[in-house]
């Protein structure tokens, strides 16, 4: 049943600025299944829209690089060494992408309709007219009220949920394989996000596309993903089914991200718990593990040597010494 | 008013321990068109709100973006000059108060506002930052000044060397502990927290939020928190409002109001927000609303919500449904609850 779509193996995207290298992606590998919702969760910086920005092949060089012995295969094709004709015919038709800011993602100076028809026409090499009906019929799949007035709009008179459902418009003119979902709800009033993910999920049960879903939202996830990936500093440091992770997380980063969250079904407690701390300086990482200046648990090794990512006999992952001995057998 | 300060005080004190009375407060925002700028209509960003707050309490104002939240905590502190109605403070109405007068109460009333990045003058040290209140209101001055800094500094779990630093020099959460210490630093009796916590990263969020209750109980502080995120407003509130478009629709302890929501519109939202559960969340009913907030500027007639409403009668388009208690301090704005 699950077959692979994606597959990133070993991802390190860094960044070369004035002040040194930032290693934003450093040796991630995941996959992301047919059909599949994939959520990532982290922090700003932790290196999430980085890595799908790297799956697109839209990091901007320079000052960003893929470094070599990276590999992201699309349906079991490389994507990194296609030129950039080949990813332009991957991009939209295969691989689509939203974004948080509807506002800044669409073009003021064009009408919706424009918009949504330029990606028809050029992937789909359909005429004016025929992309224009398409167009119209996507506005109305994504639950846009009067999709043929609508569709002469420019962004500036609709709402901003209303912009969120036309760059999905947009994002499945082409019916995708996957979505790529990078904080699609955040600039969202809690009303319009109940609506926009009411929306994505029938979209996916429609159209059978996978997505990757970015969030710093943990609710969100809860309630959208099958699987989770959690990264820290670049790194992923815990992945698994969304009832493992949040039932029983294994990581200090995740326990403790899980913990911090006021609850809206929880009765006033008198402290939340906190992550001490703040996210390390990407130019100077600490020694060894990069969360144990912040973990109530660390050891000695945890200061001299990096974790790496170990997958258990349950099938889940973490890049813990904590659970690295039952886990590798090796200490 | 030709009564002296202290006499209005007492006699409005009396059979009252409220710190803050709002009454029927409104705010109408000009629309202007045409050539000659006419107005042409009104945003009424404000519309009618009275709550009270208690000393020491933390009250939670709730609402979508466009609700009138913001603009009522301004108005509040005069930051926004009222278009009607009153706020009483310490049992003083301070729309009636000169110049000289309001900078005196100002002393007791401070505000943190919600972007860490904008609210701090960025070629202003730390120390500026802080000490300019201290100065403005004659309080300390020099070494008195900066020894108060220091100490406010450590308060927020900062450190006193950190005075001599600019503001891009720290993070989001840090930034935000600055703003804290500055609304600190005259002593105050309420603090407006202006979306204190939204732009900030889950994990410095819980710090941000537990530094806030540890100042309540340290120096008797009264909170007037201001927020969209109902997880958050739940964890730290006492009471909470929920706000529609310009009016207050439900008013209710904590507790009770997550518990047995009354209002359609509070219902929705809470079933709106995820919960970071899988198990719990997938088995969730959630209430859809329909379409967007209409504009502030042309309200729907009688009840606000009326046309996102899944209970709307005739009478909702009719008439504005009264503000009543349905119970202990549960307080309601919908016909569905009248008797």
């Amino acid at each position: 049943m699950s077959e692979v779509l994606v597959n990133v193996e070993n991802l390190r995207t860094f960044f070369y600025t004035e002040d040194g290298e930032v290693p934003a992606v450093d040796g991630v590998s995941f996959h992301i299944d047919r059909g599949e919702t994939l959520g990532v969760v982290g922090e700003s910086g932790c290196g999430k829209s980085v890595t799908s920005l790297s799956i697109m092949r839209l990091i901007p060089d320079p000052p960003g690089k893929i470094l070599t012995g990276s590999s992201i295969t699309f349906e079991g094709e490389e994507l990194l060494t296609k030129s950039d004709s080949q990813m332009r015919k991957i991009r939209g038709n295969d691989i689509s992408m939203i974004f948080q800011e509807p506002m800044t993602s669409l073009n003021p100076v064009y009408t919706v309709g424009d918009q949504i028809m330029e990606a028809i026409e050029l992937h789909q090499g359909l005429s004016e007219k025929e992309a224009r009906k398409q167009a119209i019929e996507m506005l109305n799949l994504v639950g846009i009220p009067s999709p043929e007035q609508r569709v002469d709009e420019y962004p500036h008179q609709l709402s901003g949920g209303m912009r969120q459902r036309v760059m999905i418009a947009m994002a499945l003119s082409c019916n995708p394989k996957m979505l790529i979902a990078d904080e699609p709800t955040t600039a969202l009033d809690v009303t319009i996000q109940a609506q926009i993910l009411e929306l994505m999920k029938r979209l996916k049960d429609e159209l059978g596309m996978a997505i990757m879903l970015i969030t710093h939202d943990l609710g969100v996830i809860a309630e959208m993903a099958e699987r989770v990936v959690v990264m820290y500093a670049g790194k992923i440091v815990e992945e698994g089914s969304v009832y493992d992770v949040f039932g029983d997380p294994q990581h200090p980063y995740t326990e403790g991200l899980i913990n911090s969250i006021p609850r809206l079904d929880s009765v006033k407690t008198d402290r939340l718990h906190v992550i001490e701390g703040v996210v390390p300086n990407p130019l100077a990482m600490p020694q060894g593990c990069y969360f144990n200046p912040r973990c109530p648990y660390a050891m000695d090794v945890c200061l001299e040597e990096q974790p790496d990512l170990i997958e258990g006999e349950d099938g889940r992952k973490v890049a813990c010494w904590l659970h690295s001995k039952d886990r590798s057998g090796v200490a | 008013m030709v009564q002296p300060a202290e006499a209005v005080e007492k006699q409005s004190h009396e059979g009252t321990d409220d710190l803050i009375v709002v009454n029927n407060l409104k705010k109408y925002f000009p629309i202007t068109g045409g050539v000659f700028s006419r107005i042409v209509g009104f945003v009424k960003a404000v519309d009618d709100v009275s709550f009270t707050i208690k000393p020491g309490e933390t009250l939670g104002l709730v609402g979508e973006s466009g609700c009138g939240k913001t603009t009522t905590g301004r108005v509040i502190l005069r930051l926004l000059e009222a278009t009607e109605g009153s706020v009483e403070f310490e049992g003083r109405n301070i729309f009636d108060l000169d110049r000289e007068d309001m900078r005196r109460v100002r002393r007791d009333m401070q505000i943190v506002f919600q972007d860490p990045y904008a609210s701090l003058n960025p070629r202003m040290t730390v120390g500026d930052i802080i000490g300019e209140p201290l100065e403005i209101h004659g309080v300390a001055r020099r070494k008195e000044k900066d020894d108060r800094v220091r100490s406010l500094l450590e308060t927020v779990g900062l450190r006193g060397m950190h005075a001599r630093r600019y503001p891009h020099e720290f993070s989001g959460g840090q930034r935000q502990r600055i703003g804290v210490a500055r609304a600190l630093a005259l002593n105050p009796k309420l603090i407006v927290c202006d979306e204190p916590v939204s732009a900030l990263d889950v994990s410095i969020q819980s710090q941000v939020l537990n530094l806030l209750e540890d100042l309540q109980e340290e120096f008797d502080l009264t909170y007037l928190f201001i927020a969209h995120d109902l997880s958050v407003v739940r964890h730290i509130s006492d009471r909470v409002a929920v706000m529609y478009l310009g009016q207050l629709v439900e008013l209710a302890e904590q507790d009770e109001l997550y518990e047995n929501p009354a209002h359609p519109y509070t219902e929705a939202l809470l079933s709106a927000i995820p919960i970071a559960d899988p198990q719990i969340q997938r088995t969730r009913k959630r209430i859809v609303l329909e379409g967007d907030v209409p504009s502030p500027s042309n309200p729907p007639s009688g009840c606000h919500f009326r046309t996102r409403c899944r209970h709307a009668m005739p009478k909702c388009a009719e008439e504005k449904p009264p503000w009543q208690d349905i119970g202990t301090e549960h307080f309601v704005a919908c016909w569905l609850h009248e008797e």
